[in-house]
């Protein structure tokens, strides 16, 4: 197992070094003079050749790739071009934001989307079935910006119950303990303030529920009807067991394995659609940071925030994989 | 799935009514699934939105001023935006726009995804390694990101998101028909083409790609919603389509800024993205049971 889980940790070096040096280039290549935006327009050409010596752009880009990486293996994302302050910094400020966005969604996702999957499964080709497979279907169709602005109409706008943006109010936050809005909500103002970062959390965090449950639905409504239809469930069936207990006790949990990584690899989908969902309601995460750093060319900050999103993304890819290893015993590894 | 085998199972029909479906094509007819005639129906109204509704409803960038931001009316079904132009006219144009751009990034996909998947799949040895790991390596990355980033760096314009759009789904595509490839390129039929004497671009073109093709068509079937979707969303965070184009993404993100005043202008936008993206689901979802149930699994993710 431990060798395993090194190996595919292994081959994840390769790959993570080549999408650092496609986004280098990329981003190189694109233009813009960082020098021109920390000085301005106005800046005259002398200072402008300083502050290019001084940021090591005059290098060629391979000894600009180079450093940067060595900085990146020790943490060290580089200073942003716009404020000069280090990326490192600001991508942790921002990630705990990211981060409890993304659970609470899975938090909502999982349950009610394994949940929809069995009642599907179990009801296959029932009015119940229909109804919530065409609930998936729109699940998967509907645009996330849309329903994160609808939710914003009906429940902030017309009925409001809840905040239309942002994730507290003004009077939090401004000296955050540990980033998480909840945590710090309470820390600073007891149960109002966890109620008060609850309601700013609630519409984001459905609003980017929706496709992970619609995917994790239809998931495990294929993977438990096909347990529902193996030799071993009809082996139950003919010894007399009840229903509910086949279901519950030999097909349910053989149909989860499948599902459990679907849910780990969803979670990585989730952080890029965390791009768009923190955008629609000005969720102070990594995703609204790197809309913000990509509009006024901060190329230092998107690097750093892509290296991250990737990262992440290739590590939720081994843990996918790695779960289903260890679930599922006919995985040989 | 096992709910399609169970549909085969049904629709083997008795020989009378065999006799009475004249070709294969009425047979395949008979299979499709009722979701699957909703989505052509829902799909068929949107090309017709797409293809006729510009010539109705006039000029999409026509600003009436006086008139801005009124709720829908008679005079104006849907209301109108900020400039006073009329959204129903707007969201008309809007089909043309993010129908064509759907297909687009399956054009740019599927057309380079196919042809990497192919080659990689029958030459085999190092280009095929170099081909797909790259492919490994883009299918590491959150997509969306990948294309927001790209579209960005390459000056937002509309054209621009559909080719970032495109270029993410390649390794999509790419790792399908290289799947799908590795499998049939074994086969005797193909062995016997190359015994009698085919040329490699015949093999492929000729033996290969026809198994390639179906699940391909469906995944592409797919990809027009998700690129409709995709590139919506660029168009939203403001690295897509430009002002003043009626691209329905755009209008949402102006829309939203409206919020308060005219929430009405959000609803029709977004309705006509989702439509359009489910009717496509609707049809691929069927054409992926009519498809090789086996290989369906590979096609959705």
């Amino acid at each position: 197992m431990v060798r395993y889980l090194g190996r595919r940790v292994l081959i994840l070096l390769p790959s993570l070094l080549l999408v650092s040096m496609l986004t280098f280039v990329m981003i190189r290549s694109a233009g813009g003079d960082p020098a021109e935006l920390r000085l301005g327009l106005h800046a005259s050409p002398e200072s402008l050749a300083r502050v290019r010596r001084e940021m090591g752009l005059t290098d060629p880009w391979p000894v600009q790739y180079v450093r940067w990486l060595g900085g990146a293996l020790g943490g060290d994302l580089g200073r942003s071009y716009l404020t000069g302050s280090s990326v490192t910094d600001e991508i942790l400020q921002r990630f705990p934001a990211t981060l409890e966005l993304a659970l609470s969604s899975m938090l909502i996702a999982v349950p009610l989307g394994i949940a929809a999957g069995t009642i599907s499964a179990v009801r296959a080709r029932t009015v119940v079935d229909n109804v919530s497979m065409l609930g998936g279907l729109v699940g998967i169709s509907i645009p996330t910006f849309w329903l994160g602005v609808m939710l914003i109409i009906v429940f902030a706008v017309w009925l409001g119950w809840v905040p239309v943006a942002g994730s507290t109010d003004v009077h939090l936050g401004i000296y955050p303990i540990t980033k998480f809005s909840l945590i710090d909500g309470f820390l600073e103002d007891g149960w109002d303030g966890l109620w008060d970062a609850a309601r700013h959390l609630v519409l984001p965090a459905v609003t980017l529920a929706g496709w992970p449950m619609a995917i994790l639905a239809r998931h495990m409504r294929s993977s438990l009807l096909e347990v529902l239809h193996q030799d071993y469930t009809r082996t139950g069936r003919a010894k007399g067991l009840r229903f509910v207990r086949l279901v519950w006790r030999h097909a349910f949990p053989n149909a989860l394995i499948p599902v459990v990584t679907v849910a780990a690899l969803e979670t990585g989908y989730l952080l890029g659609g965390a791009v768009i969902t923190e955008t629609v309601f000005a969720w102070p995460g990594v995703g609204n940071l790197t809309i913000q750093a990509l509009a006024s060319r901060d190329y230092m900050l998107v690097q750093g925030a892509v290296l991250l999103f990737a990262v992440v993304f290739a590590l939720l890819n081994v843990l996918a994989d790695v779960t289903y290893a260890v679930l599922d015993p006919r995985i040989r590894y | 799935m096992l709910s399609s085998t169970r549909e085969f199972a049904t629709n083997a029909l008795p020989p009378t009514q065999q006799r009475r479906a004249r070709s294969r094509f009425a047979r395949w007819l008979r299979q499709v699934s009722p979701s699957g005639w909703t989505g052509g129906v829902l799909l068929a109204a949107l090309c017709l939105v797409a293809v006729a509704g510009p010539a109705v409803t006039g000029n999409p960038l026509a600003m009436n001023v006086p008139a801005r931001l009124q709720p829908p009316s008679p005079q104006h079904l849907m209301g109108t935006d900020e400039f006073g132009r009329d959204i129903l006219t707007r969201v008309v144009h809007g089909a043309r726009i993010s129908l064509g751009a759907g297909v687009g990034v399956v054009v740019v996909g599927l057309g380079i995804g196919l042809l990497f998947g192919l080659v990689a799949a029958y030459r085999g040895g190092a280009f095929a390694l170099a081909a797909m790991s790259f492919v490994d390596i883009m299918l590491a990355l959150p997509g969306v990101l990948l294309a927001i980033v790209i579209a960005a760096l390459l000056s937002p314009r509309l054209g621009t998101a559909i080719v970032a759009v495109g270029i993410v789904t390649i390794p999509y595509y790419a790792r399908l028909v290289w799947g799908v490839t590795q499998t049939v390129r074994l086969r005797e039929y193909v062995e016997a083409a190359r015994a009698a004497g085919a040329s490699d671009f015949r093999i492929l073109g000729r033996h290969l790609l026809p198994g390639v093709l179906p699940p391909a068509l469906v995944q592409a079937t797919l990809g027009v919603g998700n690129g409709i979707l995709s590139v919506s969303a660029l168009s939203f965070l403001g690295v897509g389509a430009q002002p003043p184009t009626p691209e329905w993404g755009l209008m949402l993100s102006q829309a939203q800024r409206f919020i308060l005043v005219a929430p009405y202008l959000g609803i029709f936008p977004g309705l006509g993205i989702m439509l359009a993206v489910l009717s496509f689901n609707l049809i691929g979802d069927s054409m992926h049971d009519l498809v090789d149930p086996v290989l369906a699994a590979s096609v959705r993710r």
